[in-house]
């Protein structure tokens, strides 16, 4: 399923491929390693702390702060239709970090250092193939949480 | 145990070469290099390649160049830590020589890039990020150090007009250096009003793809001795770390923590402290680059890169003469070539040989600073002369 992750995707195989399901059904999931209790986001199967291979998902908030930012004006290849679009890196508020691009709900000219936002999971509703993402928006964004299965 | 010493160093014009394979290019630099070292090729007894293979169609690089230098069977291997490839490659022929297997070796770094289009680099480059988490939002090179960039002038006030300065600095030497790239001189009015690429980086804050090749040729201390005498620069400091992969694990966005670690190393096995080094190479992919080295490297403190150029303390005369061949920034930046390119730099700095117009008075400890990736990998290596 971690095909579904991106609007381009390099890396469809991985142990914890049960992240891409649980984003199409409205869950932010980071891991948490089930000997010694540390979290990770992005989620890993092998615990870098204790290095156990066994872990489960745990739902992550999405409530983070912006912890940098750019504005990619030169789009590598597959973005060409995007530009220009904004990357910020995220610190979450219980640990760990993302990447994503900012969503519709941001003015791209008030993004700063330290603004509060919340991490949404998203589809790509233009694509035919199941492509999931999130984007950064504005704390309080909702967003409809299905379970497919 | 024996000192390692260059005793030949070649480098090819950097530019668009149209006209050459990459084992052409490497060709050249070994030629250049055996002339100025006044060497038969049959001393030579080993070849290190650093090359990064994506860029080209040929695979596995080493063996064609062995083959085109008609070095069979000699042995060759490739060393490949993204636009850190040269150095790794100057340092596992220095560890052979240290180790006593080998005596004399060849590193040739070598890139052909221009076969690539833009868009296609953009995201080859990019996907030097993690491809599982990041590369999927469209990430580029630039736009990783354009978020250190912003990071770094969010905390220490660094401006736009700070990291055109660098590119002025670079433009200013490339245009007395005729193997550069780019040999013309910019203005900071024309570096800003430059295209953006990453906000807050535009076209003149980034480096330029390239094609080129450099060769530096190493032996042991009493080889070197008779081969170089008096003209032999000898590599004596040599450290090597790395940081994550991710920028979502690293524990700031101001620096490279890789830099900071790999000069520690280098300073300590070469006895000297960042107030010794005369004349300094640093790996500037983009303009923020070159301001975070300068703080990495302790030529000055955390968060004064930005005045460190602005008052000139980077140029030749200053503090800390820093790229005065114009960086990777006007002499281009063909990957693997790259720390190589700085290697021979420095030794013609140390030798006195680098022409009235950029010659840095009284050289006789020098650096270089080459950077794979976004500070994944990171080498600094220190050279002296007796």
């Amino acid at each position: 399923m971690f095909e579904w992750f991106g609007k381009v995707n390099f890396c469809p195989h991985t142990k914890v491929d049960g992240f891409a399901g649980h984003l199409r059904a409205g869950r932010l999931m980071g891991s948490t390693c089930t000997a010694c209790g540390h979290l990770s986001f992005p989620p890993r199967a092998d615990c870098p702390a204790c290095r156990h291979g066994e872990f489960e998902f745990t739902e992550m908030s999405g409530r983070g702060a912006v912890m940098t930012f750019t504005t990619i004006a030169a789009a590598p290849a597959g973005f060409e239709d995007e530009v220009p679009f904004q990357l910020g890196v995220v610190d979450l508020e219980e640990g760990g970090r993302l990447l994503a691009s900012f969503g519709d709900t941001v003015d791209p000219e008030k993004i700063a250092i330290d603004m509060p936002v919340q991490v949404v999971p998203r589809l790509f509703e233009e694509s035919e193939d199941i492509k999931v993402h999130y984007t950064l928006e504005i704390p309080g964004t909702t967003w409809v949480k299905t379970d497919p299965e | 145990m024996s000192r390692v010493g260059i005793v030949g160093i070649g480098h090819t014009v950097f530019g668009r070469r149209s006209d050459a394979t990459v084992q052409e290019l490497a060709f050249e630099a070994w030629r250049d290099a055996l002339a100025d070292g006044d060497l038969d090729p049959d001393v030579i007894e080993a070849t290190v390649i650093g090359s990064v293979p994506e860029y080209h169609k040929q695979r596995s690089l080493a063996g064609v160049i062995q083959e085109y230098l008609n070095l069979n069977p000699k042995p060759t291997w490739l060393t490949e830590v993204a636009c850190a490839s040269g150095s790794a490659a100057i340092r596992t022929a220095w560890l052979s020589i240290k180790a006593g297997v080998h005596d004399v070796v060849a590193v040739i770094g070598c890139q052909k890039m221009t076969e690539l289009e833009t868009p296609e680099i953009l995201a080859l480059m990019g996907r030097v990020g993690d491809v599982q988490w990041e590369s999927g939002f469209g990430t580029t090179f630039p736009g990783y150090y354009a978020m250190f960039a912003q990071r770094h002038m969010h905390e220490f006030g660094t401006t736009a007009e700070h990291l055109a300065q660098v590119a002025v600095k670079n433009h200013y030497y490339g245009a007395r250096n005729t193997k550069a790239l780019f040999q013309k001189e910019i203005t900071t009015a024309k570096a800003l009003a430059s295209d953006p690429v990453a906000s807050p980086l535009t076209v003149y804050d980034c480096c330029a793809n390239a094609d080129g090749a450099a060769c530096v040729i190493l032996a042991g201390e009493s080889a070197a001795r008779k081969m170089g005498g008096d003209r032999v620069v000898w590599l004596e400091g040599n450290g090597c770390a790395t940081s994550s992969m991710s920028v979502l694990r690293r524990p700031d966005l101001t620096g490279i923590p890789s830099a900071r670690e790999a000069a520690d190393q280098a300073y300590r096995m070469a006895g000297i402290t960042a107030g010794d080094v005369k004349v300094a190479e640093v790996h500037d992919c983009f303009t923020i680059a070159e301001i975070m080295a300068y703080e990495d490297l302790g030529f000055c403190g955390k968060g004064e890169g930005g005045a460190f150029v602005a008052e000139k303390q980077s140029y030749i005369g200053g503090a800390t003469p820093v790229n005065v061949d114009g960086g990777l920034k006007a002499k281009g930046h063909p990957v693997g070539a790259t720390g190589v390119s700085m290697a021979c730099e420095m030794v013609r700095q140390l030798r006195g040989e680098a022409g009235e117009a950029r010659q840095v008075p009284d050289a006789d400890i020098g650096l270089t600073h080459n950077v794979g990736g976004i500070g994944q990998y990171c080498f600094v290596n220190v050279f002296k002369k007796d």
